[in-house]
């Protein structure tokens, strides 16, 4: 077995890995829970998000952290616009056409991607990139640190807007009844959008919060997103706080399988579980039941 | 015997290609063409007919490729029998994963999510056990021999996988004029519906996938036998699974010919592109989901969809039943 002295450190970076996930995660379930579809072209918005933000730093040297200010709102009228003007009218309201076109967005991203940067695999250099503190009985590294605070910082963002403001009244109305909410006067295609403006967003910004300590290339964002696939189904479709707790588990299970299966087998671990779970409860642990 | 005849004539038309084109090139599209052509029409089994959308259709496409190169690699197992051995093979794990996903009662999103799962799971395995060669892949020895299952002329490889493609067409119109279509059919337009009329849904969409992995695997097969060379990006990756579901979308999802038909104008559309800006990594995919959008958005129905409305403007032309 292994002491705690690489146990320890293991389940933190698991946890700190985690958090990040449960933000890609957090945009995900945002959009299952109002529009009731699985958004495919999740992952390759989020490799587009990491260009943006390795190109906010070699362009304009921002560094990510500051870039998340600018990145976010380009990508929230991103996904508006996807929304509103492409997959929405695409898809004349069929479930499964609305899966496809979020495929067919998922290639045309990915690989408008690949033409222009060609499969190159890059990287940023900071000075705080490998800077750590020691926190007494271990050592914590300061962008997954910055990280881990940002997602709870943007978790509790997303609640005010969900609880606080009529666009999020009117999201959770959409989410609950759609029809009535229609009757009641609420634009449901703008909420729709809206919605995905927001999971998009929520992509842009663990993006930016990835960028410091990862690297960038066209399909990046697919290997994340197959995480996140099993963290909502985990947590369940449309729970957030679901997503964040599936999140953290998730991070720590990978974390752990990595040290005991090595690399390529941890990966199967956490395939295994989104399995078991879809075959067993696939309504997630959170979720309610359908 | 309605509707067998087009089948026929197009087979005959096609079958009658090599002996007017010889270009090799031109040979090979077609048969990489018919390649896809057969994946997809696996797909439309399930997807077309019984509105399952699998995101997956890897899984069976590599099961077959890898379970026809590792037996003939492996264990000197003859190539005919090793190609009835890998449809087997990818039948059964399409018939395990649909008694595990039909069973726990997944549809729509989930379903979708999980067939993209196992593919995945199934790459992953394939990129690091020994018998599939790991990262490295399989090679199959060349022996341009028809005993071994290659030849040392395109056109007969062409004449395989056309009479392969003749096949499934014939077993998608046969699904099509069945009862137990009617029922797919069924479970596609109103799961529920078709319940409480007493089809039994579980056994309909299982059967289904079946019949879609065999004929998915068959196509996996023959790429194997043709390329001669397997890897887990090749076999499980997600381009594979992305083709063969947009190869009926496109065609026409749920008609005998909307595979055929898609994978024709998708692979053209490629080939055009890579014609006009060159040979560039990622431009054919580019091509492909910008038309995969385009048809949901304005030929719901596809291709085929789009040709049958047209003919009832021409003189003579009647009026077709609207098929989804």
């Amino acid at each position: 077995m292994f002491s705690s002295v690489i146990l320890i450190p293991a389940v933190l970076n698991g946890l700190m890995t985690g958090a990040v996930y449960a933000l890609v995660a957090l945009g995900l379930t945002l959009i299952y829970g109002v529009l009731h579809i699985i958004n495919f072209a999740h992952g390759a918005l989020l490799s587009a998000a990491m260009f943006a933000a390795f190109f906010a730093f070699r362009l304009l040297g921002l560094d990510p952290y500051v870039a998340a200010f600018l990145i976010a709102p380009l990508f929230f009228a991103l996904g508006y616009g996807l929304q509103r003007f492409i997959i929405g009218p695409a898809s004349h309201g069929d479930d499964r056409n609305m899966l496809l076109v979020t495929l067919g967005l998922a290639v045309v991203i990915e690989n408008a991607l690949l033409y222009a940067f060609r499969a190159d695999t890059r990287t940023i250099d900071l000075p705080y990139a490998f800077e750590t503190i020691n926190v007494g009985f271990t050592f914590l590294a300061i962008p997954r640190l910055v990280g881990f605070a940002a997602v709870f910082v943007v978790a509790l963002a997303l609640w005010a807007i969900m609880n606080l403001t009529d666009t999020g009244k009117a999201i959770r109305a959409v989410a609950k009844e759609r029809l009535g909410a229609q009757l009641s006067g609420i634009d449901v295609a703008h909420i729709y959008a809206m919605t995905f403006g927001l999971g998009t967003a929520c992509v842009a910004i663990a993006a930016c919060l990835l960028m410091p300590t990862f690297y960038v290339n066209p399909t990046v964002g697919n290997a994340f997103v197959l995480v996140a696939f099993t963290i909502v189904v985990l947590g369940g479709m449309g729970s957030v706080p679901g997503a964040l707790i599936g999140g953290l588990v998730v991070g720590v299970v990978e974390s752990l399988s990595g040290l005991f299966l090595g690399e390529s087998l941890g990966q199967i671990g956490i395939f295994l579980i989104f399995i078991a779970v879809l075959l067993v409860r696939p309504t997630g642990l959170f979720g309610a039941k359908a | 015997m309605k509707g067998l005849t087009p089948i026929f004539l197009v087979v005959a038309v096609l079958a009658a290609v090599p002996l007017v084109v010889q270009s090799n090139t031109a040979l090979n599209f077609l048969v990489v063409t018919l390649l896809i052509a057969l994946a997809g029409q696996g797909w439309n089994i399930l997807g077309g007919y019984g509105g399952q959308y699998s995101f997956g259709h890897a899984a069976f496409f590599g099961t077959g490729a890898y379970v026809t190169a590792i037996l003939q690699v492996r264990y000197g197992v003859n190539a005919w029998p090793g190609f009835a051995a890998g449809i087997a093979a990818g039948a059964l794990v399409g018939a395990v994963i649909g008694a595990l996903t039909f069973r726990a009662g997944l549809r729509g999103s989930y379903f979708a999510l999980v067939t993209l799962a196992f593919a995945e799971v199934l790459r992953i395995v394939a990129s690091v056990t020994p018998i599939t060669g790991a990262g490295v892949g399989t090679l199959i020895k060349l022996d341009l021999r028809a005993s071994a299952l290659q030849f040392d002329s395109r056109a007969v490889f062409y004449w395989v996988i056309l009479a392969l493609m003749a096949v499934s067409l014939l077993v998608a119109h046969a699904v099509e004029r069945s009862r137990f279509g009617a029922w797919l059919i069924a479970v596609r337009e109103n799961e529920d519906a078709a319940r409480a009329l007493g089809v039994d849904t579980f056994k309909v969409k299982l059967g289904a996938m079946t019949i879609s992995a065999a004929i998915t695997a068959a196509s996996g097969c023959f790429y194997a036998q043709y390329f001669l060379f397997v890897d887990s990006g090749i076999a499980y990756g997600t381009r594979m699974s992305i083709e063969a579901l947009l190869t009926p979308i496109i065609g026409g999802a749920g008609t005998v010919f909307g595979p055929l038909v898609g994978a024709l104008a998708v692979k053209a559309l490629g080939e055009g592109a890579t014609y006009i800006a060159g040979d560039a990594p990622g431009l054919n995919l580019i091509v492909y989901g910008c038309v995969l959008v385009l048809v949901i958005a304005f030929a719901p129905r596809g291709l085929v969809g789009v040709f049958s409305g047209l003919r009832r403007y021409l003189p003579g032309g009647r009026r077709e039943v609207a098929h989804g």
